[in-house]
């Protein structure tokens, strides 16, 4: 594509790039507030944006707070990610029947290839579905389910302006400017109730897309205002994680103590890795009916916090609560190097704000640099 | 023993013809029973698999033992209870508990512990015609249960599950894991984490699919401690959300408040239940 120009949208601008998607038959989802929280959903209008609403986030808590402007996308991020869209929690893979003469047939579930556009996708989100594509759509076997889901996405980035306490995505490289891979970016410049977008096309379709919208060149102050926006979200993100040689310090640390400090509090209850945007596991259930001839196999979401998913034979291996929160910080940090030569992480925090005793693993990694445990040697590798 | 542990196949009684299925109460509020009737289409499928042979809440048609299939609604809590949930057990084939009260003495077992003469004589007009034990109990407190089926009430659903699992010969797919997971799953925001409202959910098997928490309420424990219980962490939270000890007591000691995970935790912030009665 040629060099992306940018131009600035203001809120009608705003209105009709909803407005052009729909026309190019697209279902738009964008963030709107919703029982106490911001998620995105299918969004009738630009209206439905949170308009005056941010987020307080810190370690197991949360808080909806009024602003005092006309920003709509001057929040962080909320529990729920485009995961529950892209990857969702529960999808039937197919639905077996044995009819009278007892043949079997097989009923493949065809997933549609829905047109859908993510208008107010975040920078770390941006990242953490490049992450699923990895793994869910680029490897040897393609997920059927996800590739269709997203084969025909249309992303429009927002890149971050209000970060939560809980961000750190500079030190996963992911935000708050978002990086390659999104159709379009828009930046919000809030004067009270005045806004405006600076928007730039990253793909040709989304340069066709903005060429549909009433737009104005983008002034040299404008450009200014965007990169001093993206400047003062990085000033005010202060969780971090030193990422250095991060998979062999938690590698050299199997035997440290502070797992089990860490097993004290942790209730296994599974929040952190469901509300994680990378967190790709899944469990396959088969369902027979009363009759017996009747069998559906459901995929569902499932996390390495559960002993069914360390069950083998005798049962599961991951027994104690250390082994499992181990098995996610190292898979996360580490040994997700290991697979896809990149962290599983992109330090959008939720696993920090939604752990409902407030398991940090910032705090963990810095305890584990400031106090090396006892190494243990490996037989194999880690998964 | 755990609610997955034993999965026995359903073996035909001597006659030819369907299993049979007894449905049997103890101190409950029927609501289990209830459950059953609910399954609409399903209680058809039900009795197109199983012949139903004693169900005296559904019907006035009672055959004699012994059962295939016994369901036991409710907890042990009379000298006659005890009598006649041995002579249940010896005519079941299988013997599924259904409820929080057939699996860990329901509502009713915050009497435990308690001086119960002083509740009869409060509640009873004629206190010399009741005859009661001082503790309300499950029924694998007493005899061998072959599957438990938590709730209160039961899940409709997972009951259908557990039947139709028990006459394929495979183990019912019934989740140990946290209320959490559910609220993830069907997209319910942490009410702990975004209202602070104290939540029972981490420590609880789910079950009702985030019934509560999606109605804004915190879990109340329906459905018993979860696969790994940590209640003291979980208690720890609470005292951040501003609970008293006596509250986080209260709060543990709700359905499943007898379940040893949740009575153990009960106790560690309250003198022991009943003596504060
Ligand atoms: S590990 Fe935590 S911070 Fe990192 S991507 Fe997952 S939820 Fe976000
Ligand atoms: S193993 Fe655990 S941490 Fe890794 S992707 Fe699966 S659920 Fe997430
Ligand atoms: S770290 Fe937090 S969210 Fe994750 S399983 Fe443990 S308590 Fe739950
Ligand atoms: S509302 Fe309760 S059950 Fe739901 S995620 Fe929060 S703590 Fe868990």
């Amino acid at each position: 594509m040629n060099t992306p120009t940018s131009v600035t949208i203001d809120l009608t601008g705003l209105g009709e790039l909803v407005s052009e998607l729909v026309a190019r038959g697209y279902e738009v989802y964008g963030p709107q507030v919703h029982n106490g929280v911001i998620t995105p959903d299918l969004l009738r209008s630009v209206e439905d944006l949170p308009v005056g609403w941010t987020d307080e986030q810190e370690g197991g808590r949360y808080r909806l707070v009024r602003r005092n402007d006309g920003a709509r996308f001057g929040y962080a991020v909320g529990p729920q990610s485009w995961k529950e869209v892209l990857h969702p929690a529960r999808t039937k893979v197919w639905s077996m029947t044995r009819d009278s003469a007892g043949e079997l047939k097989v009923t493949m579930t065809e997933p549609d290839r829905p047109l859908r556009a993510f208008v107010g996708v975040r920078p770390c989100e941006l990242a953490a579905i490049a992450k699923q594509d990895r793994v869910l759509m680029h490897g040897p076997h393609p997920d059927p389910v996800y590739t269709a889901n997203r084969e025909n996405t249309f992303v429009v980035v927002v890149n971050c302006g209000e970060p939560a306490a809980t961000c750190f995505c500079p030190s996963m490289g992911t935000g708050p400017k978002a990086g390659p891979g999104y159709d379009l970016a828009l930046t919000e410049l809030v004067d009270g109730s005045e806004v405006r977008y600076i928007a730039e096309p990253g793909s040709d379709l989304g340069a066709a897309v903005l060429r549909g919208v009433p737009s104005a060149v983008t002034s040299d102050a404008e450009r200014e205002r965007g990169r001093q926006v993206i400047a003062d979200a990085v000033d005010r993100i202060t969780r971090q994680i030193d990422t250095t040689g991060i998979r062999d310090l938690l590698f050299g640390n199997l035997e440290s103590p502070r797992w089990d400090q860490i097993a004290e509090r942790c209730l296994t209850c599974g929040n952190c890795t469901l509300a994680c945007p990378t967190c790709f596991c899944t469990n396959m259930e088969d369902v027979t009916d009363l009759s017996g001839d009747h069998t559906d196999r459901w995929r569902t979401w499932d996390s390495c916090f559960s002993l069914e998913f360390s069950h083998m034979g005798p049962g599961p291996h991951r027994a104690s609560v250390k082994s499992r929160y181990r098995q996610w910080l190292t898979h996360k940090l580490g040994s997700w190097i290991d697979q896809f030569d990149e962290s599983g992480c992109v330090g959008c925090g939720r696993c920090i704000t939604w752990c409902p005793v407030g398991i940090d693993l910032t705090h963990e990694l810095s305890e584990f640099r400031a106090a090396p445990g006892p190494k243990r040697e490996l037989e194999g590798q880690p998964t | 023993m755990t609610a997955t542990e034993v999965t026995t196949e359903v073996k035909p009684s001597t006659k030819v013809g369907n299993p049979t299925l007894a449905v049997w109460k103890f101190a409950s509020c029927d609501g289990c029973q209830l459950s059953l009737l609910d399954c609409e289409d399903d209680l058809l499928a039900v009795a197109g698999r199983l012949d139903i042979a004693y169900f005296p809440e559904a019907s006035s048609g009672m055959m004699a033992g012994p059962y295939d299939v016994s369901l036991v609604e409710g907890s042990i809590t009379t000298p006659g209870d005890l009598k006649r949930i041995k002579e249940i057990r010896e005519q079941s084939g299988l013997l599924i508990t259904i409820g929080a009260c057939a699996t860990s003495g329901g509502i009713q077992a915050l009497r435990n512990g308690a001086d119960v003469s002083e509740f009869i004589g409060i509640v009873y007009a004629h206190p010399e015609f009741i005859s009661t034990l001082d503790t309300s109990t499950p029924i694998a407190d007493h005899v061998t249960v072959d599957f438990e089926l938590r709730g209160c009430p039961i899940d409709r659903g997972q009951l259908v599950e557990t039947i139709a699992a028990h006459l394929a010969g495979r183990p019912p797919r019934i989740p140990t894991t946290s209320v959490c997971v559910q609220c993830k799953a069907r997209g319910t925001p942490c009410i702990m984490v975004s209202q602070g409202t104290p939540c029972l959910g981490p420590v609880t098997q789910g079950g009702c699919n985030a019934l509560c928490p999606t109605y804004n309420r915190g879990c109340y424990g329906c459905f018993g401690p979860m696969e790994s219980p940590n209640t003291a962490a979980l208690a720890q939270q609470f005292t951040h959300l501003g609970l008293t000890d006596s509250e986080i007591a209260r709060t543990f000691r709700s359905y499943s408040g007898w379940a040893q995970a949740f009575r153990e935790e009960a106790d560690k912030h309250e003198i022991p239940q009943g003596t504060n009665q």
